[in-house]
């Protein structure tokens, strides 16, 4: 079979995928009699066209950089950790358990506690599929399912009959005390500037007292800590002997085994890794947006990890980008669902195209290429 | 727990562990085939919004359930194409198809009735109706069998007892026939049935569209009879139980009958938490029976009540020598 070049490869095969995942959502949307273009236009509005889509596209982001690296340590390892869900919401009962055990002095201590509660939970979620698949052989991508399902039962165990206050109805924690509130993006000095309120004049709104006004984003501090993590994870996987036995091990179990590399460490590491970088994701949503712990926390983030994975081709700065792309998807799905007759779903839809494209109709779009490229290589010669 | 709040239960264990076990024999032949199938859940669901709605615009169940089979069946080709055409990964493939019917019935529903992704809700012929069999009421009043019988086994809808007759009809198929005889080589050993000269694309794209055939039964019952309608996410995780099930029984279709009752029985006793703490006698929570399957099926996986072991193909695309 021909091989396609690299820049196609790394490029052009995820970019056509993207298109024609992009091309089956207009189809559907034509289809239930919406316009397509007017959606589209919608969404980039929602998403990038007000500071405050800005605060909730970076938001979403945030979250999804967190998945996304912890699908790809797993992929690199050759292992398929579909329980981001289960473990993002398990870093969220950390989170939980961290914020409302000490009236916290202030942010950044409360915030490095939690980033460990919360790393701590989510791999310790991820360990028992690790265990089992490591050293009894079960399936990672069924246990890993079935720990999803018995995160969100014990999630809700804990939220009804332990940690739910006295007299309160609805099955979510206490709210966090005030010093471990995390500065969100509006809070911090001059990045502020860009969140500034303004008036239709263009002027900066201001306060009766004569202070400048900010709308109010969930984006936070954490988005800086989940950049950090891309680098993290690129040196990990390229640049240290485990990241190096961590690839070995994904690509031929068997001549890592020759090389002298432990297959039932080299799985717990790498599972645990994963574990913990989707336990992270907490810190964003439940201990930055939320500010208590409440049933399904995560709300699909953990899957979307997948996606955002496969868009990604399994590279850290890739995530990055396509963890951007699907904080407008979420965002501008928002946008969607508020603003027109097109339900919110349609966001899960274009999810669903991209993993479809990218992640197992890959190899068609692949011969495709190549096949428009003998076109050119013929016309060459 | 008396008599009657038993038979009850088991009433109701069979009325859940029906799409439970329609959907288990589903995953069934597409796994002995050797193509792994987590997308059970998404057929399901496809199914259950066609039906819902093919059922409300026509008033007749039985052309909801071919529009639910027919639905399922485009899920099941697509993850065939994707994985036995094209030699993707079948795991992909399957949850891409879970995500895509999760919003895209939600769409339809909406688009055609507007009422928040939901069906109209169905009434009369436009659902199937429970069949009372003949004597039940005669019978009621015999201590033991009479309950047994008017609860338990008499009262359910037509697609029950054609969940059940399919248990053996599948173990007649897998085990009595040729073409059971070359779906399980092709799960275990594909290359040997290539060399036969039997078609593998062939086989396993039949496995796959019976697999697309029961899931949609599996979802029109959800819509048609279990409940009146489709509403949005309405399988809540059957599909990914029914997977659970499978593991469990081993790949096997009585044993998939066990497994999937058992997963039926916990799911009535979680409906019923009251009748739990009365035998119990301490608060259980109702979280941990919905968690018990789940937890169950990890047992299995792990080992420890006995092993499980798939077919040995499963999840690899076969590559044709040239």
């Amino acid at each position: 079979m021909n091989k396609l070049p690299q820049w196609a490869d790394v490029v052009l095969v995820p970019l056509i995928s993207l298109l024609l995942a992009a091309l089956v959502a207009a189809i559907v949307l034509l289809a239930i009699g919406q316009s397509p273009s007017a959606a589209l236009g919608i969404m980039v509005k929602g998403a990038f066209g007000s500071a405050n889509g800005w605060g909730y596209t970076l938001y979403y982001t945030t979250s999804f950089i967190f998945t996304g690296l912890s699908v790809i340590v797993a992929f690199h390892a050759g292992l398929f950790n579909i329980g981001g869900e289960g473990q993002a919401q398990l870093g969220g009962l950390g989170v939980a358990l961290v914020c409302l055990a000490l009236p916290w002095p202030h942010w950044t201590v409360a915030l490095l506690a939690a980033t460990l509660g919360a790393a701590l939970f989510g791999a310790a979620w991820a360990a028992v599929p690790a265990y089992l698949q490591a050293k009894r052989g079960s399936h990672i991508v069924i246990t890993t399912i079935m720990f999803n399902y018995i995160a969100s039962a014990l999630i809700v165990y804990m939220l009804v009959d332990v940690l739910r206050p006295a007299g309160q109805m609805d099955p979510a924690s206490a709210r966090f005390p005030a010093g471990a509130k995390l500065p969100a993006l509006s809070d911090m000095p001059l990045l502020r500037e860009f969140f500034a309120k303004l008036n239709p004049d263009g002027t900066p709104k201001l306060t009766k007292a004569g202070v400048a006004m900010y709308s109010n984003v969930p984006a936070n501090v954490t988005l800086f800590i989940a950049l950090a993590a891309c680098l993290v994870v690129w040196l990990l996987l390229w640049r240290t002997r485990l990241g190096y036995q961590i690839r070995a091990f994904g690509k031929s179990e068997a001549a890592s085994k020759y090389a002298g590399i432990n297959p039932v460490k080299i799985t717990m590491i790498a599972m645990l890794i994963s574990g913990g970088l989707a336990g992270m994701m907490a810190i964003n949503n439940v201990m930055g947006s939320a500010e208590r712990l409440l049933q399904n926390s995560a709300e699909g983030a953990g899957f979307i990890g997948i996606a955002v994975a496969l868009m990604g081709r399994n590279h850290p700065f890739g995530v990055l980008l396509a963890a951007l792309l699907f904080g407008f998807l979420y965002q501008g799905g928002a946008a969607l669902g508020l603003n027109t007759t097109i339900p919110i779903e349609m966001r899960i839809v274009v999810q669903g195209l991209v993993i479809l494209f990218t992640g197992a109709l890959d190899q068609m779009v692949r011969m495709l290429l190549v096949w428009l490229f003998s076109f050119g290589r013929k016309a060459a010669a | 727990m008396d008599y009657e709040t038993l038979m009850q239960i088991l009433g109701s264990t069979v009325r859940l562990g029906t799409p439970l076990l329609l959907a288990c024999l589903a995953g069934l032949f597409s796994e002995r085939a050797g193509i792994f199938d987590i997308g059970l859940e998404g057929k399901m669901l496809a199914a259950a919004m066609a039906a819902g709605s093919v059922a409300a615009m026509s008033g007749s169940a039985w052309v909801g359930l071919l529009a639910g089979i027919g639905a399922s069946m485009i899920f099941a080709m697509l993850h065939g194409v994707a994985s036995i055409t094209f030699r993707g990964n079948q795991l992909i493939s399957g949850v891409a198809l879970n995500f895509l019917s999760s919003g895209i019935t939600v769409l339809v529903a909406q688009a055609l009735f507007g009422q928040g992704g939901r069906t109209p809700p169905l009434d009369g012929a436009a659902r199937f109706n429970p069949i009372t069999l003949p004597f039940a009421d005669s019978v009621k009043d015999v201590p033991l069998i009479g309950p047994l019988y008017e609860q338990v086994i008499s009262g359910h809808s037509i697609l029950v007892y054609a969940a059940v007759a399919f248990v053996p009809l599948t173990w007649w198929i897998l085990y009595r026939t040729r073409f059971g005889l070359r779906l399980r080589a092709v799960g275990e050993n594909p290359a040997a049935v290539d060399t036969a000269g039997v078609s593998v694309k062939g086989l396993r794209f039949a496995a796959v569209a019976i697999t697309g055939v029961l899931c949609g039964v599996a979802g029109a019952y959800m819509a048609t009879a279990l409940q009146a309608g489709f509403g949005r996410e309405m399988t809540a995780g059957r599909g990914y139980i029914a997977l659970a099930a499978l593991i469990f029984a081993k790949w096997r279709p009585w044993q998939a009958l066990g497994a999937t009752m058992l997963f039926g029985f916990f799911q009535a006793l979680a409906l019923r938490p009251d009748v739990v703490e009365r035998i119990a006698q301490v608060k259980i929570p109702v979280s941990a029976l919905d968690a018990l399957p789940y937890i169950l099926t990890v047992l299995v996986l792990a080992g420890f009540v006995g092993k499980a072991i798939p077919p040995r193909a499963g999840g690899e695309p076969y590559v044709k020598e040239r």
